[in-house]
């Protein structure tokens, strides 16, 4: 089945050109290709009928990793594989490494953007809940010139987002992890690979004479858009945790999260998993970083 | 609407030059060029079957547009010599049963074992994720694809 066909193809070759044909697109009329790995099915199944496509495969410029003592920052255009490639990454963000790697499959992790993965506006992109944990930020650039976005305000609703029609994600950075932190993501899926997510939830833990300074909680894949649950996260921050606070805030994540029932699962079997995956993830990050083996798995109560 | 243009995409070493609107894919223009070894399944990235080569590293050709291809070096499983240890070993182990997958995923196995020529069986399953089976036979290629690396590094690590 062909896909959509009626559209001009652009293929700049830096970015400064991309961007001029942005701005003088029709809005959502003209759209950028990075990987394709969305786009290219959303042209095929019609449910996106653009009259411009530009390509971004030339634009070099826009793929790397690159990082000093305060700052992690990535090109919009550096793949998933990209990712996992990276020392840099695998040390300063192994969340984000653990959800590359059960990122769709190898052909598509080769090609598909992270700028791509976010700029898509799904509530199941993987990479989303580990670069909110991350407190990372988005740069936006259009012709005249480039604004930042933290990435938990970025989006606005399902498949809404901060981004105008006449700009690009060209990079997203994060500080790096002070010492004593712990970074974790875990997604539940029907396979370990080549699955779309039913919950994703990363979890970041900075923890500070031993107690828990500040707490990251990002939900993926269970409301409109990948949330912070925040009054989990505040539940957390301050306290030496014990399987009471751990509980209470497992269950508070569940009140901050909105899934729906669909193909994949129903709302009541995300709200569990929210529930248990939070749990895990924060005693595992826990235990991690104060190594004392002292707090007892919490059970549901 | 672009007009069709032409373009030349070199395929195991040949350029080959035709004209394609820009809405074919890379699949459609490598099928319609001859290359039928490139196998068409879910057209959307789920199951590997039409993986090849660019510069390289193994994609979908389905996702890709054939525009966007030109001046890139594409690799079909008939750019790789009859000897490779790839298909030697999935001949020995008996890997195949239909067929149908095998092109994509020798491919993603090539591409794969280019970046870490020793990997684990956990490596090898995550190298192949992109590609499915519907005969069921993961066992035998995963055991095909840890021969193949072994064979490859036995010979210095030659892979072509």
């Amino acid at each position: 089945m062909s896909i959509y066909a009626k559209f001009d193809l652009y293929m700049p070759d830096a970015l400064a050109g991309a961007l001029e044909m942005l701005a003088q697109g029709n809005g959502a009329d003209t759209v950028a290709l990075a990987g394709g790995t969305n786009l290219i099915g959303d042209m095929r199944a019609k449910r996106c009928r653009p009259k411009g496509v530009i390509g971004l495969g030339r634009l070099h410029e826009l793929r790397g990793i690159d990082s000093n003592l305060e700052r992690i920052s990535i090109g919009g255009s550096t793949t998933v594989s990209d990712l996992l490639a990276s020392p840099d990454i695998a040390t300063g963000a192994p969340s984000l490494v653990d959800a590359a790697r059960r990122f769709a499959g190898q052909m598509v992790r080769n090609v598909a953007t992270v700028a791509g993965n976010i700029a898509c506006g799904s509530p199941a992109a993987d990479l989303v809940p580990p670069l909110m944990s991350l407190d990372a930020e988005i740069t936006l650039t259009c012709k005249s010139g480039s604004r930042t976005v933290p990435i938990d305000q970025y989006f606005l609703g399902y498949k809404q987002d901060a981004r105008r029609h006449d700009e690009l994600i060209t990079g997203i950075s994060w500080p790096r992890l002070p010492t004593g932190s712990s970074n974790v993501f875990y997604k539940v899926a029907r396979r370990q690979g080549d699955a779309i997510t039913i919950t994703g939830i990363a979890v970041t833990l900075c923890v500070t004479g031993g107690k828990c300074e500040r707490a990251r909680i990002a939900l993926g894949s269970v409301g409109p858009m990948v949330v912070r649950a925040r009054n989990a996260e505040a539940m957390l921050e301050g306290h030496v945790l014990t399987a009471a606070i751990i509980n209470a805030a497992a269950v508070q994540a569940v009140g901050e999260c909105k899934p729906i029932d669909d193909v994949r699962a129903s709302a009541e079997y995300r709200r569990h998993t929210v529930e248990t995956v939070t749990r895990r993830l924060i005693l595992q990050a826990w235990e991690k970083l104060t190594n004392t083996g002292e707090t007892a798995c919490p059970q549901k109560s | 609407m672009s007009a069709e243009k032409l373009i030349t995409l070199k395929i195991n070493g040949t350029n080959e030059t035709a004209g394609f609107p820009p809405h074919r894919t890379l699949l459609e223009a490598l099928r319609e060029l001859g290359h039928v070894e490139v196998k068409c399944g879910c057209e959307k990235g789920d199951c590997g079957a039409c993986a090849v080569l660019v510069d390289g590293v193994a994609v979908d050709s389905c996702l890709t547009l054939a525009w966007m291809a030109e001046g890139r070096n594409i690799t079909t499983i008939s750019g790789l010599e009859s000897t490779h240890p790839l298909l030697q070993a999935f001949v020995d182990v008996g890997a195949a049963q239909c067929g149908y997958c095998t092109p994509g995923m020798i491919m993603a196995a090539k591409s794969m074992l280019d970046q870490n020529p020793d990997p684990t069986d956990e490596e090898i399953r995550v190298g192949l994720s992109g590609n499915l089976c519907r005969c069921t036979g993961y066992v035998k290629i995963i055991e095909a694809v840890t021969n193949a690396a072994a064979a490859i590094r036995a010979q210095g690590g030659r892979n072509e």
